[in-house]
C-alpha cells in the first residue's frame, strides 16, 4: 500500500516587495498533525512535489497552543491559528497563505504592529498609582470577572482584521481587537476612571464609527471574544460623550 | 542622571524589571524576538502562588516557604526563597491592581484552588489562561511606559552575544534584527537576561519554540556561570504531538481529576493507592516517576503504549468549565475528543528547567553588570519546583533585580571604549559569513530532532551514568555533524534557518552541563534520579553545581548551600508532612 500522504499547496513571498507564487509540498499523512508540524516536516527536508530544493518556508509560531496568537495563517480560504489545525479531515491539497490585510514580511511571516499601534493609541492599560505595595485591589463580583474574562482572552491574532470589510488598504479603521480590548479595560473599576481617554481613541479617526456592523469578526474569533457586544456598547458609549462633550464646550 | 539598562526577554521577568526600571525613570531597551505579547509565559495555565490564607486554612508565607524548600528538595539557597514567598501575596495584590481578572470568591475576593505539593489553597488563577493574564496586564504598563518614551521596545530582534570590557564586565549586547539581518551593538549600563527555559534542548517539550536556551548558552560561553543545570522538571501530564508536547495543566488534578491506568482490566487509581497522603497531587517528579513505572516497569500502559489516562469526566461540567475551560479546550482542539466524557490520554513531558544561570541574591550573574530573572536563572526551585511557583519566581526577580540594576548603573559610569562594540560586531558578522557558507549534507532541524530524541531519552526522568556518557559523546558527535550542515536559505532577508543553524549550536553548548551535571550527582534529589543511586546524599551533594564553559567542556566546581533556615528532612508523600517544621526565624 501507497504512503498516505498531504499535499500542502504555499504561498510564497521572498521579501515584502517581491512577487508572490504558490509552491506545492507532499508530506507523509499523520492524523495528529498540524499545519505547524507539517511546515516543520518541510524544513527537515525543503523539497517542492516536483522535486526541487527550495528554502524551507518561513513562518511566525510560538507557543503551539493557541494563545499566543502568533501563527494566524489563511487556511483554505479560512482565517485561524495554523497549530490548532488538525491535519485530520482535511483532505487533499490544503491552501495555506499569508494574511492579506497585514505587510508580508516573509512567506506566511506577517508584520502585525499596527495592531499593537491602535492598544497604545486606546490607552488599553489600567492607570494604576505605582507598583509599591499598596495592597489588594477593588472587589469585583464573580459575574463581572466572568464576562470581563472573556474579553481578556484576546491575543491580538488578527483574524478579526483578516475578516472584516471595513479594514483595508483605504481606511484606517483599527478593527474589532482594540475595540474589545479598549471595552474591556473599563470593566474593571479602576479603569472606568479613565474611561473618556480610551472613548476619546475610540471616537478619533479608524475608531468604532468606521465599523460597519458586518459581524465577519466574531465569527472568526478563535477565543469566541464576543465583538459586536463590545462594538455595541463602546459605540453607545462614544455617543454619550460626544454630547456630553458637545454641551461641556 | 537615570541609568541605561538592557533587558533581554519579554515574558513576566523581564517585563515586571521593564516595568520596575521605567516607574524609577529609568532608560530601558527591550529585546524580544517574538512580540512581547507572544511570550512563552502565555502558556502558563494554572496560576500563581501567594500565601494569603482566604481559605480559613492558616495558611502563611512561612508555610509556603516550607512547602517550597521541601518540595525542591532541599537544593535551594533558603533566604531568596524565603523573601520571595513573604513577597508573594502583594505580587499578587499588585496583580489584581493592574487590572487581571483572577477568578472570585462569591464575596468579590480573589480566589485560591490547590495545586501540587501542598494542602493549601494558594494558588490565584484566572480562567485556564494565568499566565496570559499576568503577561498582558504587564504588557499594558509597559506600553504606558513605552508611550511616555521610557521603554524602547526592539521586537523582532535577537540578543546574539554579550559585549565585555578588557575585565569581563558586561557592557552591553549585539543584537539582530530577525527580518533585515542587521547586526548592531547596543551599550548599556546595565544587561538583564529574561529569555526563558531551555525547552527546545529537549526537542519536544512544553515549551514555546523561542525557548532555545540560545542567549543563557551564550552568557555561559562568555563565561558566566551555569548552575544546577541537570535539574529538569519533567511535567507527569501532557498530550503527545508531532510538533510540541502540550500540557494538561496540574490545576485539572486540583479540581479532581484522576489519574489510572487498567489493572486486571479495572481502573487502578495508582497515585491515590501509592501516595494515599497526597494522591493525585503529589509533585510532579513523584507523579512523573509513577507514571513512568506503571508504563515502563510493569506495561500497565493504555493500549500498551506508554500513555495513562487523566479522567476528569466524573466531575460537574459546569464547575470545570468556569474553572478549568481553557486547559480542556487545548485537549479538545488537539485531541478532537471531550475530555468532559471521555478520559483523556496523557504522558510525562520535559516541562522547566530548575537550573539556569547563577545569581547572587541580587539577581547578578557572576558577569559584573549581567542579571538575570525569571526561567533563565537557577535561584528558587532547588532540585524541583512546585506548581505555580515560576511566575511568582519571575515577577519576584524582576523586583528584585531593579534595585540592584540601579545601583550598579550609579556606581559604575566610566564609558566604555568603543573599540569593544566593534570587536564583538565583527566576530558575530565573521560567524554568520562562516554561516552562510555551509554547504554540507547535515539538515539543521533534522540534527535538532536527534539532539531532542536523546536528550529526552537519557536525561529526563530517570537517569544512568552509562547512557549519560553516551549521550555526551553523542553531543560531541553532534558538534562535529553541525559543521557539515548544509544551508537550504541563502536569503539574506528574513532568513530563519540561518538564525536556527546558530541557536542550534548554542543548544549542543548547553546540553554538555545539563548531561554532565546529571552524570557528576550520584544521588536522587527532586527531579534528578538514578536507579542505581536511589537516595538523596546531603553530605556529598548538597551543593549547587556550577559549570563554567571552556574550550575542551565545562568544568564543575560546587557551592555549599544556604540551609540556615529550614533544617533538612527526608522528603516524602506517602505520609503527611509533619505541620511543624518552618522554624525559620
Ligand atoms: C505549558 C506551561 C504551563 C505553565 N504553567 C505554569 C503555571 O501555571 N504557573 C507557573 O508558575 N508556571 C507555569 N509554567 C512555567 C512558566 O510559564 C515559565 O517558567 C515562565 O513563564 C517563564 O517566564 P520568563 O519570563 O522567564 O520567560 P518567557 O516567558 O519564556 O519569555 C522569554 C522571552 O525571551 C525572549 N527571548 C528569548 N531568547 C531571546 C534572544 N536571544 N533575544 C531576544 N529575546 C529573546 C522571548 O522572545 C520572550 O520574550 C508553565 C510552563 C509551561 C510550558
Ligand atoms: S462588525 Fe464587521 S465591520 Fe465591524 S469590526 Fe466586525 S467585521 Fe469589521
Ligand atoms: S478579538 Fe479574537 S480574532 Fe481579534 S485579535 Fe483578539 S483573539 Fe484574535
Ligand atoms: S503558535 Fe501560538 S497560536 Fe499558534
Amino acid at each position: 500500500m501507497p504512503e498516505q500522504t498531504q499535499v500542502l499547496r504555499i504561498k510564497r513571498q521572498e521579501t515584502p516587495n517581491s512577487e508572490p507564487y504558490y509552491e506545492e509540498f507532499e508530506i507523509p499523512y499523520l492524523p495528529h498533525h498540524n499545519i505547524i508540524s507539517m511546515l516543520m516536516e518541510i524544513r527537515r527536508n525543503p523539497v517542492t512535489r516536483q522535486g526541487k530544493r527550495v528554502a524551507p518556508v518561513v513562518f511566525d509560531a510560538n507557543c503551539l497552543e493557541e494563545v499566543c496568537g502568533s501563527c494566524t495563517m489563511v487556511i483554505n480560504g479560512r482565517v485561524r491559528q495554523g497549530c490548532s489545525q488538525l491535519a485530520e479531515g482535511l483532505g487533499g491539497p490544503v491552501t495555506v497563505e499569508p494574511m492579506s490585510k497585514f505587510p508580508v514580511i516573509r512567506d506566511l511571516w506577517v508584520d502585525r504592529s499596527k495592531m499593537f499601534e491602535a492598544l497604545m493609541k486606546a490607552h488599553a492599560w489600567i492607570p494604576i498609582d505605582g507598583t509599591y505595595d499598596l495592597g489588594p485591589g477593588p472587589r469585583i463580583a464573580p459575574h463581572v470577572q466572568e464576562f470581563a474574562y472573556l474579553f481578556s482572552r484576546c491575543m491580538t491574532c488578527g483574524c478579526c482584521l483578516e475578516a472584516c470589510p471595513q479594514v483595508n488598504s483605504h481606511s484606517k479603521f483599527m478593527g474589532a481587537a482594540v475595540i474589545g480590548q479598549a471595552y474591556l479595560m473599563s470593566q474593571h473599576p479602576t479603569g472606568k476612571m479613565n474611561l473618556d481617554e480610551r472613548l476619546d481613541a475610540m471616537m478619533s479617526e479608524g475608531g468604532v464609527a468606521d465599523c460597519g456592523n458586518a459581524q465577519n469578526c466574531v465569527e472568526v474569533c478563535p477565543k469566541e471574544i464576543p465583538l459586536t457586544t463590545a462594538i455595541g456598547a463602546v459605540g453607545r458609549q462614544t455617543s454619550i460623550k460626544w454630547l456630553r462633550d458637545l454641551f461641556m464646550k | 542622571m537615570p541609568g541605561h539598562h538592557i533587558i533581554v526577554g519579554g515574558g513576566l521577568a523581564g517585563l515586571t524589571a521593564a516595568m520596575k526600571l521605567a516607574e524609577q525613570g529609568e532608560q530601558v531597551d527591550l529585546f524580544s524576538i517574538v512580540p512581547v505579547k507572544r511570550s512563552h509565559s502565555v502558556c502558563a495555565q494554572g496560576g500563581i502562588n501567594g500565601a494569603v490564607n482566604t481559605k480559613g486554612e492558616g495558611d502563611s508565607p512561612m508555610i509556603h516557604f516550607d512547602d517550597t524548600i521541601y518540595g525542591g528538595d532541599f537544593l535551594a539557597h533558603q533566604p531568596p526563597v524565603k523573601a520571595m514567598c513573604e513577597a508573594a501575596p502583594s505580587i499578587i495584590y499588585l496583580f489584581d491592581r493592574m487590572g487581571v481578572m483572577f477568578n472570585r470568591t462569591p464575596e468579590g475576593l480573589l480566589d485560591f484552588r490547590r495545586f501540587g505539593g501542598t494542602k493549601h489553597h494558594r494558588t490565584a488563577f484566572a480562567g485556564a489562561t494565568t499566565g496570559q493574564q499576568l503577561l498582558y496586564a504587564l504588557d499594558e504598563q509597559v506600553r504606558r511606559y513605552e508611550s511616555a518614551g521610557l521603554v524602547r521596545k526592539f521586537e523582532g530582534w535577537e540578543m546574539l552575544s554579550l559585549v565585555q570590557d578588557e575585565s569581563g564586565d558586561c557592557r552591553g549586547i549585539v543584537a539582530i534584527d530577525t527580518r533585515s539581518l542587521e547586526m548592531r551593538a547596543f551599550p548599556a549600563d546595565t544587561t538583564m537576561i529574561a529569555t526563558g527555559g531551555p525547552g527546545l534542548v529537549f526537542g519536544r517539550s512544553t515549551q514555546s519554540l523561542v525557548n532555545t536556551g540560545s542567549a543563557v548558552s551564550a552568557c555561559y560561553q562568555a563565561g558566566a556561570t551555569y548552575a544546577n543545570g541537570e535539574f529538569i522538571q519533567v511535567h507527569p501530564t501532557a498530550m503527545q504531538g508531532e510538533d510540541k508536547y502540550r500540557l494538561i495543566s496540574e490545576s485539572i488534578r486540583g479540581e479532581g481529576g484522576r489519574v489510572w491506568t487498567y489493572r486486571e482490566s479495572k481502573p487502578w487509581y495508582f497515585l491515590e493507592e501509592m501516595y494515599p497522603a497526597y494522591g493525585n497531587l503529589v509533585p510532579r517528579d513523584i507523579a512523573t516517576r509513577a507514571i513512568h513505572k506503571v508504563v515502563f516497569d510493569m506495561k500497565l500502559g493504555v493500549d500498551g503504549q506508554p500513555l495513562v489516562y487523566l479522567d476528569v469526566s466524573h466531575l460537574d461540567p459546569e464547575e470545570l468549565n468556569r474553572k478549568v475551560a481553557g486547559v480542556l479546550e487545548i485537549y479538545e482542539k488537539f485531541a478532537g475528543q471531550d475530555p468532559r466524557k471521555v478520559p483523556m490520554k496523557i504522558f510525562p513531558a520535559m516541562h522547566y528547567s530548575m537550573g539556569g544561570l547563577w545569581i547572587d541574591y541580587n539577581q547578578q550573574t557572576n558577569v559584573p553588570g549581567l542579571f538575570a530573572a525569571g526561567e533563565c536563572e537557577f535561584q528558587y526551585h532547588g532540585a524541583n519546583r512546585l506548581g505555580a511557583n515560576s511566575l511568582l519566581s519571575c515577577m519576584h526577580g524582576g523586583n528584585i533585580a531593579e534595585p540592584a540594576m540601579i545601583n550598579y548603573a550609579k556606581s559604575h559610569k566610566s564609558a566604555a571604549s568603543s573599540t569593544i562594540f566593534d570587536q564583538e560586531l565583527k566576530r558575530q558578522r565573521e560567524s554568520f559569513d562562516k554561516i552562510f557558507k555551509m554547504s554540507g549534507p547535515e539538515n539543521a532541524f533534522a540534527l535538532w530532532r536527534e539532539l531532542g530524541e536523546i536528550m529526552t531519552e537519557n536525561v529526563t526522568v530517570v537517569r544512568y551514568n552509562d547512557r549519560l556518557k553516551t549521550t555526551d559523546d553523542k553531543l560531541l558527535e553532534f558538534k562535529e555533524r553541525w559543521g557539515r550542515i548544509g544551508l537550504n536559505d541563502k536569503g539574506k532577508w528574513a532568513n530563519q534557518e540561518v538564525l536556527f543553524v546558530r541557536q542550534l549550536w548554542n543548544m549542543l553548548e548547553l546540553a554538555r552541563p545539563v548531561t554532565l551535571g546529571a552524570l557528576n550527582r550520584n544521588e536522587s534529589r527532586g527531579a534528578h534520579f538514578k536507579p542505581d543511586f536511589p537516595e538523596r546524599d546531603d553530605a556529598n551533594f548538597m551543593k549547587t553545581t556550577m559549570a563554567a564553559w571552556s574550550s575542551d567542556g565545562p568544568r564543575f566546581s560546587w557551592e555549599p548551600v544556604d540551609v540556615s533556615l529550614i533544617k533538612p528532612r527526608p522528603r516524602r508523600y506517602d505520609v503527611e508532612k509533619s505541620a511543624s517544621e518552618p522554624k525559620a526565624a
